[in-house]
């Protein structure tokens, strides 16, 4: 069991800004260069100002907020696909993202090599994988089209096997973006229930869903993210109540 | 659990081409992939590696060899071609594949954190598995020649090929980088490659180049790719010469003791810029995709 109480996440004053570039072309940057740089060759957008938070070991938050308040963001940068333009992100063990599930799927491969393939992606070993494979296969319940490639699969089926590698993987730290709406309801229930199990073990899990109900389930703490900003960190159902009565109003 | 008493890391810190080796069992899968993807839906598959430099070699043979009758110059010219060619086809197809790599894994770079370098160096492994039936060709036609190579020359061939993996493998993390920000990296790359089956001496023959750049000459001895085409003749072109051949045929002055050393030199530290700028630049390759 992880003990609780170590930092498994820790941001401070974390900022992040996107840069909406025009021109993709060198004979433009050239041009600008040239007349002396006027101008602003790109627009500036805040993603993220000031964010600062810390996850325990164990924890289960769930990061809420309306489109475009800097949710996956914050997530990316947490599992280093982004670098903070200022600030500092820190994580201790292992972080894998089930971030868009399927993102290292490759279609003219067998589910098996994709097992294999995507496992590796999300930082599993060999060895680690020969002995879940048969596990993933099951909780999936592809059962035998493993063999048939992942193009002939219907897009239930191919987010079940994605999920189900993701789900085996065995980090520390659980990223989950907007995942949970994976399948039919008795696969869904099935994904709550080892979610739940994970944070049982005493996974870190951060979640980022729309679905307020569900996250209120399966999460203690959640976090409200708005324009950037956290404006709210408490209980799950109090920030729930709060995120409806904002859009409500 | 482990997980209690490690350390605190920052995410998204790679540690460059090392990196890659700590993860060469996902090398692995990329490469195995990239093999099998290829010649998905094909009917002669892997056979196509070894049909378009047949084809390649035909046409140059016929063109330069018979047209412009270079063979008459140049005992085994066949041989003396295709030596050249299959070693340049390996450094165009590693560079202009790498070059496209991250921008062709857009959708797994923006998402999942991984050392970037897999996808430039998986490239390079890619076109040595084409490389090989190539050199299985080559080889037997070698051997069909009466081809005696010794075991330094041998040695010297295969030091070639890291030699050129090197330089592709460098060129590739550079370009490949460059091309996130501007697409044009593609067309420079493509026009690097057209040239380089020009500049060392593949078609031709180096002292042909010598008489005309004369005292200038090092200068095109400098370009890796040359010194690697050379000793790539030297290894499997000179051993299938008789004796009466070899007075027409010669090796530039210290290929072995001079300018192998600065082709591996000038390499490295084109792997060395690469990987600098590739570094600096990857962090932001996932917003910039």
């Amino acid at each position: 069991m992880t003990a609780r109480g170590h930092v498994a996440i820790s941001c401070k004053k974390l900022r992040k800004q996107f840069v909406l570039r025009h021109t993709r072309s060198m004979k433009e940057a050239v041009v600008w260069l040239v007349k002396g740089r006027k101008g602003d060759l790109s627009k500036k957008f805040m993603a993220l100002t000031d964010v600062s938070l810390e996850v325990k070991q164990g924890e289960t938050v769930a990061l809420l907020g309306l489109n475009g308040s800097g949710k996956s963001t914050l997530l990316k940068l947490i599992s280093g696909v982004l670098q903070p333009d200022g600030g500092t992100v820190h994580t201790r063990g292992r972080v894998a993202g089930l971030i868009e599930v399927g993102a290292g799927f490759h279609h003219d491969l067998s589910g098996r090599d994709n097992v294999y393939l995507n496992g590796a992606i999300l930082g599993m070993t060999e060895k680690q994988i020969d002995d879940m494979f048969d596990s993933i296969v099951e909780f999936s319940e592809i059962g035998e089209f493993i063999d048939t490639e992942v193009k002939f699969y219907s897009s239930g089926m191919y987010l079940r096997l994605a999920f189900s590698i993701a789900v085996h993987t065995d980090p520390e730290v659980f990223l989950i973006d907007e995942i949970l709406a994976v399948g039919d309801e008795p696969f869904q229930r099935k994904c709550i229930a080892k979610i739940k199990e994970l944070s049982e073990k005493g996974k870190t899990l951060f979640v980022v869903s729309h679905d307020l109900d569900l996250v209120s389930t399966v999460c203690e703490r959640g976090i409200l993210l708005e324009h950037g900003e956290v404006i709210m960190d408490g209980e799950v159902h109090e920030v729930v109540a709060e995120l409806r009565s904002r859009t409500a109003a | 659990m482990a997980g209690s008493t490690e350390e605190m890391i920052r995410p998204g810190q790679g540690r460059g081409l090392l990196d890659v080796y700590d993860h060469r069992f996902l090398l692995k899968l990329l490469v195995r992939k990239e093999i099998k993807v290829r010649y998905r839906g094909s009917v002669l598959g892997l056979l196509w590696s070894y049909v378009k430099p047949l084809m390649q070699f035909l046409i140059y043979f016929v063109a330069l060899g018979i047209f412009l009758n270079l063979q008459r110059g140049t005992p085994n010219y066949a041989i003396y071609l295709f030596a050249g060619i299959v070693l340049v086809n390996f450094f165009t197809e590693s560079l202009g594949n790498a070059t496209r790599s991250i921008v062709d894994n857009r959708d797994l770079i923006r998402k999942i954190y991984l050392p970037r370098e897999l996808f430039p160096v998986a490239t390079v492994w890619v076109s040595a598995a084409h490389f090989l039936p190539q050199l299985v060709v080559l080889i037997g036609a070698c051997l069909i020649a009466g081809w005696t190579p010794t075991v330094v020359q041998l040695a010297a061939a295969i030091l070639a090929f890291v030699l050129v993996s090197i330089l592709a493998t460098g060129l590739g993390l550079l370009f490949s980088a460059a091309n996130v920000y501007f697409r044009d990296s593609e067309n420079i790359v493509d026009m690097i490659l057209m040239v380089v089956t020009w500049a060392s001496p593949v078609l031709y023959v180096w002292t042909m180049v010598k008489d005309v750049m004369g005292s200038w000459y090092w200068l095109y001895q400098l370009n890796p790719m040359t010194v690697a085409v050379e000793i790539f003749h030297w290894a499997f072109w000179f051993p299938t010469l008789k004796d009466d051949q070899l007075e027409l045929a010669s090796m530039p002055p210290d290929l072995m003791t001079v300018w192998l050393p600065v082709a591996f030199l000038i390499s490295i530290a084109v792997l060395f810029v690469g990987q600098l700028a590739f570094r600096r630049s990857a962090v932001h390759f996932a917003q910039e995709l």
